[in-house]
């Protein structure tokens, strides 16, 4: 994620300090990976020198008391942002079928491997619908898009289960 | 140490002609627990569900239910189970069309010699804490896919059994109702330590479980429990 865009999309809806830049930031994508204070002013000063932000000072300020407030620039800068797609990853070649691909190739069990990593997809599905259960809607969104990602690979493992004896035949002809 | 298990199903086989549909299936839960049953179409995973609820019969194996053994029992003995210590939600409600909402929820506890008086206040309580006590005097055909379900699920535990088996109980619903469905049986469940048995083929549902057993060409594998 652009954190740069990300910040520029907050200010957009009102002038802030950096520090509740950062709050605001944390309260709403950094559950997991929370800014350090360093990325927020390092990424304000780019801003600015790019003339996305502008600054103004309050009386007897420090270095904190800064007021960021977007352009014109930083918000045509947003709008280009969000009307670009983000680019689909395919996962192609994962590690889970090369890992899948080399017991077979080795005469190990290749059901094992997934047996392992299906266990360990669900363990985490566990998790993230035991925050989802107890938290607020922004939880739950969040939840969900990780939840509905780990069970396209389940699919996938369990279609490649399946298919585990031709794989095995292919693999080892 | 861990209590010992509710229910145990102990290597059974069960072929139907030249298929077998279970063979040497081992699986157990502990009351409180949720085991989800996982697997593809056919793997078996149905058929090991209706044998722990003693509705098949497996050709060799045991299954024990609070240290009695299930296999063993007479037609009505495993008739009387079902009817007092087991509850059943099913992929549809399959709730009855001519009564109402309220007098579905009430059947079980009527059946089993409780006044109407007091069975329809109890399934009132049901109907509400599954957030349906909106459709009380509604006929299922009246009601909304998702509030059928509740209700069948408000059926299945209205007895307050100690074994839930749920068979597929969100695989008609949307994500929303589905989840919501969930939610509410699981949390039903775990208010009144009820053991709950999930079949299902989807890893979202499969994650409000406790634990997992994985069906595959009717063997299984069942993971630890996490608890």
């Amino acid at each position: 994620m652009s954190v740069g865009q990300t910040l520029l999309g907050l200010l957009e809806s009102g002038p802030r300090h950096g520090y509740d830049l950062k709050r605001d930031y944390d309260e709403r994508f950094g559950q997991e990976r929370p800014l350090a204070y360093g990325q927020v002013y390092s990424t304000l000063a780019r801003l600015l020198k790019n003339g996305l932000v502008e600054v103004g000072s309050e009386p007897g300020a420090g270095p904190d008391r800064k007021r960021y407030a977007i352009t014109e620039a930083g918000v045509t800068d947003v709008a280009g942002w969000l009307s670009e797609p983000e680019r689909p990853e395919p996962y192609l070649q994962s590690t889970l079928y090369t890992k899948v691909v080399l017991a077979l190739l080795t005469g190990r069990d290749g059901a094992e491997v997934l047996d392992t990593q299906r266990a360990e997809h669900l363990r985490l599905m566990r998790d993230l619908t035991r925050r989802k259960t107890g938290g607020d809607l922004a939880d739950q969104l969040v939840c969900d898009h990780a939840l509905f990602h780990l069970e396209a690979d389940l699919r996938w493992l369990e279609l490649t289960a399946a298919r585990l004896d031709d794989l095995a035949a292919r693999v080892r002809a | 140490m861990l209590d010992a298990p509710l229910l145990v199903a102990d290597d059974l086989s069960l072929s139907y002609g030249e298929t077998r549909a279970l063979d040497s299936a081992s699986v157990q839960v502990h009351a409180g627990e949720v085991l989800a049953l996982m697997g593809p179409s056919g793997s078996g995973k149905s058929t090991l569900m209706h044998c722990l609820a003693g509705i098949l019969a497996p050709d060799s194996g045991t299954v024990t239910y609070d240290g009695r053994d299930v296999t063993t029992m007479s037609d009505v003995e495993r008739s009387a189970l079902r009817r007092t210590e087991f509850g059943f939600v099913f992929q549809f409600g399959q709730l009855v069309p001519e009564l109402t909402c309220l007098e579905n929820v009430a059947l079980p506890l009527r059946m089993t010699g409780t006044r109407r008086r007091e069975a329809e206040r109890v399934a009132t309580g049901w109907l509400e804490r599954l957030e349906v006590g909106d459709v009380a005097a509604k006929r299922p055909g009246e009601a909304s896919g998702g509030q059928g379900q509740r209700v069948a699920v408000a059926r299945a535990l209205v007895t307050r059994p100690r074994v839930v088996f749920a068979d597929e109980p969100t695989g008609a619903l949307d994500s929303l109702n589905g989840e919501r469905v969930m939610q509410l049986l699981v949390a039903a469940a775990r208010d009144t330590g009820a053991a709950v048995v999930l079949v299902t083929h989807e890893a979202r549902v499969a994650a409000y479980s406790d634990g997992e057993a994985v069906v595959r060409d009717g063997r299984v594998r069942q993971a630890e429990l996490a608890r």
